[in-house]
């Protein structure tokens, strides 16, 4: 299989000298859909700015298909798509001009330019906004902008940086399902959000960063596998003063009349309800503490911070 | 990129800058001609007919030419820097950026862009002009090679600036405090022959006077210095603007974080 993204000891140190990458390495298979992950101000946007050739690296290298992107940028770039966190296109421009120029940018003849951009106008519901000036449009149809103009010259790697921030549940679902259709059509895609839910339903590999370096670079699959416990909120009644002991099963109460339950993977539920029932104690009502994912993330990054405290009090 | 597609991306990116002026005609093409008839007027009919001969030739004929220039010389320059900044401003640099239009390409669509508009005004004045005097040539050539390079040279000029601006003060800063008194002291309204000679030497190191006196040579065939040592001059700097704009480019100065 070819790697659509290679990025290999990875550095960057800005003016002020704060060290954003601190040589992280990765790979990105043709075809895969992964989620790059991380708190704020971990490095995923200097990742993907670099990659994108708006960072400048200090060292380290970045292949695109098996194009340097130093040597041999012209090829890398044709294969790469961005859509960034920000609104970057001008706001003056009318919907259409702004596709159609950027196809130009890639040497994309008028006709052929003007044939895709009703296209892609189509598929993401702008064509009839083609001849609004773009600040005219909403948060949601500026995103959608974003994306036709990143697919314009049909690229074969396509990074999103937080496609759906700010976006409403039913525009970010129809957005979700786009990704997924263009990623069964062959497009190899990258994607950076806060929402969990967002990369645990879309992607199948991720890469979870913090403070400079890679932390986890798995198989969302395998990721998710590593949760040993699953914790659980119960509604219980009547109000109980002291918190009830079930054997075998660490349990807290999280209020006078809720109980936060935590089940390892190994273990029944049955138990759970047996030993309440015994008690005199109701199960009014359960359901999972959070997302699974994001259990993992939080417990991932708080144990980056704790080791990076621990050196730092060390040194 | 094959040389078809750079000359589509460059081609986009020139057809992008002329829509831009054009589109705000009110702001860049109606103001040169106003201000420009105004200085006809002004100094040409109503001063100038009380100050008689200038360098062999009634005022009128002396001015016009170096009045053309400063349009082309202010409307080149506002052009790129406008622009640029603009570009840089609202992020939509990185449209180009992130494309593999290559940094030499992106360069020429904004000179040539920001040259399109000086022209274009340049004409403009020029035929204003005609309506307050009879235009002469002399020497056409020399005409068209100096008012493109003049246009090359400040559009260049105006890039640079653009790459170092960090706020829209910083891209009238030059325009106002440099350039304008450079081309009013460049030989526009007066010839450098009626200066002491200390202020003529001065007047030797504004590459702006080298500018207006060969344009006005290829109107009227006189020159407070010689042509060919202008043309090498103009080039010269021409080579060094060029130059230094790449620089930038590559290092992504303003441009990259």
């Amino acid at each position: 299989m070819t790697t659509a993204l290679s990025i290999t000891d990875l550095r960057k140190v800005y003016d002020n000298g704060f060290e954003a990458l601190k040589g992280i390495s990765f790979d990105v298979q043709e075809g895969d859909f992964f989620a790059l992950l991380g708190p704020n101000g971990a490095g995923k946007s200097t990742t993907l700015g670099i990659v994108s050739s708006l960072v400048n690296k200090t060292s380290g290298q970045v292949r695109v298909f098996g194009h340097d992107l130093d040597k041999d940028a012209s090829k890398a770039k044709c294969k790469l798509g961005v859509v960034p966190q920000e609104f970057n296109f001008n706001m003056f421009e009318k919907v259409a001009d702004i596709l159609i120029t950027q196809a130009g940018y890639y040497g994309i003849p008028a006709g052929e330019a003007k044939q895709r951009c009703e296209f892609y106008l189509r598929k993401l519901g702008l064509w009839e906004k083609r001849n609004e000036p773009s600040r005219n449009l909403s948060g949601g149809m500026k995103r959608r902008l974003m994306i036709a103009r990143a697919l314009m010259h049909e690229p074969s790697l396509l990074i999103l940086d937080e496609p759906t921030a700010g976006v409403d549940i039913e525009l970010r679902r129809s957005m979700w399902e786009f990704l997924k259709e263009i990623n069964a059509e062959g497009t190899t895609i990258i994607l950076t959000t806060h929402y969990l839910e967002e990369a645990e339903s879309l992607c199948r590999n991720i890469g979870i960063i913090d403070q400079g370096v890679i932390v986890k670079n798995t198989s969302m699959r395998n990721l998710l596998q590593q949760l040993n416990t699953e914790s659980f909120i119960m509604d219980i009644s009547p109000v109980q003063s002291l918190c009830p002991v079930i054997d075998d099963y660490q349990v807290t109460m999280e209020g006078d009349h809720t109980l936060l339950v935590e089940v390892e993977k190994s273990q029944s539920l049955n138990p759970v309800f047996a030993q309440l029932s015994e008690q005199g104690v109701e199960v009014t009502s359960m359901r999972n503490k959070s997302n699974r994912l994001e259990e993992l993330f939080v417990s991932l990054v708080d144990k980056t911070l704790e080791e990076s405290v621990e050196g730092g009090q060390s040194k | 990129m094959t040389n078809r597609q750079l000359f589509i991306a460059f081609w986009t990116i020139l057809v992008k800058e002329i829509r831009r002026f054009t589109r705000i005609w009110a702001q860049t093409l109606l103001p040169p001609a106003i201000t420009m008839t105004l200085y006809f007027i002004i100094f040409g009919n109503l001063i100038g007919s009380r100050i008689g001969q200038m360098g062999g030739f009634n005022y009128m004929e002396f001015i016009v030419p170096g009045l053309i220039m400063m349009s082309v010389i202010t409307n080149s320059y506002g052009n790129v820097v406008s622009s640029f900044y603009s570009t840089k401003f609202q992020r939509h640099i990185e449209e180009l950026l992130v494309s593999p239009t290559p940094n030499w390409i992106i360069l020429a669509g904004y000179v040539i862009g920001g040259s399109v508009r000086g022209l274009l005004v340049g004409l403009m004045v020029t035929l204003l002009s005609m309506f307050f005097t009879e235009l002469q040539i002399h020497n056409i050539w020399v005409i068209a090679s100096i008012v493109f390079l003049t246009a090359i040279l400040f559009s260049l000029g105006g890039f640079i600036n653009a790459v170092y601006a960090n706020s829209f003060d910083h891209i009238s800063i030059i325009p106002t405090f440099v350039l304008t008194p450079l081309t009013y002291l460049g030989g526009v309204f007066y010839s450098i022959s009626l200066l002491p000679e200390f202020w003529q030497n001065v007047s030797l190191i504004n590459p702006i006077l080298y500018m207006v006196n060969t344009f006005r040579y290829g109107i009227l065939g006189v020159s407070d210095i010689d042509i060919g040592f202008a043309y090498g001059i103009i080039i010269g700097v021409i080579i060094i603007l060029f130059s230094y704009s790449m620089h930038l480019l590559n290092t992504g100065k303003g441009i990259r974080s």
